[in-house]
C-alpha cells in the first residue's frame, strides 16, 4: 500500500518549483514510497514510554546575549550575486 | 437592504522588537541604513551557517505575552515556513508554528462606553523579512535584505471584533500596551507595527461563520477601519444580491481607496511547517516567568484608574493621556513639581495635544518640558501670571523650551495685581466709556464685561481679572 500518491508527488514538485516529467513523477513516487517503507520499520520500536522530540539530542536553551557583531560589507555582501543594481540583489521582475 | 449581517473580525498585528542585534544573528536592527549593509552569511541564508536565539527577543516576546495577559508555553520551539519569494534568502521563515511563546490572552477595549474583551489566541516569535522594490517597466525586483532577521511578535486576536471602529479601539489598546512594555517603538509609518485582518459577515442570527477574505497593507490606524468599512460593504453588496464571498487575499490601495486581489485560495501557500533542526527546544521555566514578570511597568488600564482615583481625572481625559507612555510620564512629572492635577491634564488636553494635532508632531518634538509647565501652573496658583498670559507662556515654552519665570521675566509678563496702579487703569476707562457706563448704571450689569476687557487691553492682558472686575464694580457703584 502507498503512503503518497503521484498527485502528491506533483504538488510538492509544484511547492518545490520542480518541473517534472512523466516519467520523473513516476520514479520519485515509487522511490518516496520505498524510503518511507524503509522507515517504517521504526514503528517496530516500542516507544511508549519516549516523549515526542524534534531534536535527537537533548540539548535545550541554546542562547546569545543581545549583542551587535560586525556585519559584512554591501560588496561583500553582494559578491556572488547574479545581479545587482543600486547595492541591491536584483532577480527577475516579480508579482505578488 | 433588506437582510441584517454582523460582522466578524479577527486581526494580525507584527511588531518589531526594540533589540540590538537581529533574532539569530549579531548584525544591526536599526532602520533606515543604506540597503545591505546590516547583513552577514547568517541572515542571508547562506549554506553551513548556524542561527542561535537573541535571548532578549525571547524575553520581548515573553514580557508582551504577559502584558497582554498570555500564558507562557514552557515548552516553546522554532519551525520552519516553507515559501518561495524573494524577500527571504533563505525560502524559509524561522517562525513558531505549534508552540508559540504566549496563549489565551485578552485586552480590554472600550467603544461607546461600553467595556468588550477581545480574546488574544496566540503571540509568536517569528523573524521578519526583506524588503522589495519593483523595477519600472517590469524589468526586475530589487532587494534590501537589511530588515531579514529582525525579531518580530506576532499578535492574533481571535474573531472577537464586530466593528471597524472595535478594530481601531484594539489596534490602540494594543499599540498602547506594546509601547508601555517598550519591548518595540510600535511606528507604523516605519513598519515596526503592521496589521492585517480577516473579514467575514453572516445574516444575524446564524451560527457558522461566513467565508472571511484576508486584508493586508493597511498601513495606519485610519486605513485599517477605512479599509474594513469598504470591505464589509463589498461583502453585504455581493451577497444581498446573490452572490457569495470567495476566500481571497485582498490588498488595500490606498491611492484609490479600494481593495484589490492579491491571490485566490487556488494558489494559498501551503507552508509545510517542520521543526528548524538548527534551533534547540526552548525550556522556560517559573523562576524565569517571575524574573520577566518583574520588569512590566504599570500599563495603561491602572495607570488610568490610578488618574481616576488619586487625582480625581475625568475619566475620559485620563484615558487619553494614559494613551501613550510619553504623554502618561508627561503628565507624571508635571505632578511631581506640586501643580494640580486637574490643571496639568487641561493644559495637556487642550493647549499640548491641540498644538500636536495642529501641527502634526508628536511629543518628542515639543521642547517644553514637563517641569516647566508645573512651575507655569504654580505661577498661575500664585496670582504671578494670569490664564489668559499662561497661554502665551505656555506657547513660548513649547517653541524655546525656557522655562516659565525666564520667560515672564523676559517679556514683562508679570501678572499687575497693584491696586493703586489698576484704580488709575480704571478710572480712565470709565471716562473714556459713558455708553457702557450708562447702561451699567440702567441695569445692564453685564456692561462690565466690556469694560474689563478695555482694562485688560490697556494692559495688554497683564492686569489681574479679579482685582479689575472688583476696582471697576467698586468704582461703578459709587457713581
Amino acid at each position: 500500500m502507498n503512503k503518497i500518491s503521484k498527485q502528491e508527488v506533483e504538488h510538492v514538485a509544484k511547492l518545490a518549483r520542480l518541473h517534472l516529467t512523466e516519467e520523473e513523477a513516476e520514479r520519485y513516487t515509487r522511490d518516496l514510497n520505498d524510503i518511507l517503507k524503509f522507515a517504517a520499520q521504526l514503528d517496530e520500536v516500542d516507544t511508549s514510554n519516549v516523549k515526542p522530540t524534534s531534536h535527537a539530542f537533548d540539548v535545550r536553551n541554546v542562547m546569545r546575549e543581545d549583542v551587535n557583531r560586525p556585519s559584512v560589507s554591501n560588496e561583500e555582501a553582494l559578491k556572488n550575486a547574479p545581479d545587482q543594481e543600486e547595492g541591491q540583489f536584483k532577480v527577475p521582475a516579480v508579482f505578488e | 437592504m433588506s437582510q441584517q449581517f454582523e460582522t466578524v473580525i479577527g486581526l494580525e498585528v507584527h511588531a518589531e522588537l526594540s533589540t540590538n542585534s537581529k533574532i539569530f544573528c549579531g548584525c544591526k536592527t536599526e532602520f533606515g541604513a543604506p540597503p545591505n549593509t546590516h547583513v552577514c552569511p547568517i541572515c542571508l541564508g547562506h549554506p553551513g551557517v548556524l542561527p542561535v536565539l537573541n535571548k532578549q527577543a525571547l524575553e520581548f516576546a515573553m514580557k508582551a505575552s504577559m502584558a497582554l495577559n498570555c500564558e507562557i508555553n514552557r515548552e516553546t520551539k522554532f519551525d520552519r515556513k516553507n515559501y518561495f519569494y524573494p524577500d527571504l534568502p533563505k525560502a524559509y521563515q524561522i517562525s513558531q508554528f505549534d508552540k508559540p511563546v504566549g496563549i489565551n490572552g485578552y485586552i480590554d477595549i472600550e467603544v461607546d462606553g461600553k467595556t468588550k474583551r477581545i480574546r488574544i489566541n496566540r503571540l509568536h516569535l517569528e523573524e521578519d523579512a526583506g524588503k522589495l522594490t519593483h523595477c519600472e517597466y517590469g524589468s526586475g525586483t530589487k532587494m534590501d535584505y537589511n530588515r531579514v532577521g529582525v525579531p518580530l511578535v506576532e499578535i492574533v486576536t481571535e474573531p472577537d471584533i464586530s466593528s471597524p471602529e472595535e478594530a481601531k479601539a484594539y489596534l490602540e489598546k494594543l499599540k498602547a500596551i506594546i509601547q508601555y512594555t517598550e519591548v518595540s517603538d510600535v511606528k507604523m509609518e516605519q513598519g515596526s507595527l503592521r496589521c492585517d485582518a480577516n473579514v467575514s459577515i453572516r445574516p444575524v442570527g446564524q451560527k457558522e461563520l461566513g467565508t472571511k477574505t484576508e486584508l493586508k497593507n493597511m498601513n495606519s490606524f485610519r486605513n485599517v477601519q477605512v479599509a474594513l468599512e469598504y470591505e464589509i460593504k463589498r461583502q453585504e453588496e455581493l451577497v444581498s444580491s446573490g452572490g457569495a464571498v470567495k476566500q481571497v487575499t485582498l490588498r488595500w490601495d490606498d491611492a484609490n481607496k479600494k481593495t484589490i486581489v492579491m491571490r485566490s485560495k487556488e494558489e494559498a501557500h501551503d507552508y509545510r511547517y517542520f521543526p528548524d533542526p538548527d534551533l534547540v527546544d526552548i525550556t522556560i521555566t517559573e523562576e524565569w516567568i517571575e524574573r520577566v514578570k518583574a520588569t512590566i511597568p504599570e500599563l495603561p488600564d491602572a495607570r488610568k484608574i490610578r488618574y481616576v482615583e488619586e487625582f480625581g481625572l475625568p475619566e475620559t481625559d485620563a484615558g487619553v493621556i494614559t494613551m501613550t507612555r510619553e504623554s502618561a510620564d508627561f503628565f507624571d512629572a508635571a505632578v511631581k513639581t506640586g501643580a494640580d492635577p486637574k490643571t496639568v491634564a487641561n493644559f495637556l488636553m487642550v493647549d499640548l495635544f491641540g498644538y500636536l494635532n495642529a501641527n502634526n508632531l508628536e511629543m518628542s518634538d515639543v521642547k517644553m518640558t514637563p517641569q516647566g509647565l508645573g512651575e507655569m501652573i504654580k505661577l498661575i496658583e500664585k496670582g504671578t501670571i494670569s490664564i489668559k498670559i499662561a497661554k502665551t507662556v505656555f506657547k513660548e515654552m513649547l517653541e524655546t523650551g525656557k522655562d516659565p519665570a525666564t520667560i515672564v521675566e523676559e517679556k514683562g509678563l508679570v501678572q499687575i495685581s497693584d491696586e493703586g496702579e489698576l484704580k488709575r487703569i480704571v478710572e480712565e476707562i470709565i471716562a473714556a466709556n459713558n455708553q457702557s457706563v450708562e447702561d451699567y448704571k440702567a441695569g445692564k450689569k453685564q456692561s462690565i464685561g466690556f469694560l474689563v476687557g478695555q482694562v485688560m487691553k490697556q494692559t495688554k492682558g497683564k492686569a489681574n481679572p479679579g482685582v479689575v472686575n472688583k476696582l471697576l464694580v467698586e468704582a461703578l457703584e459709587s457713581l
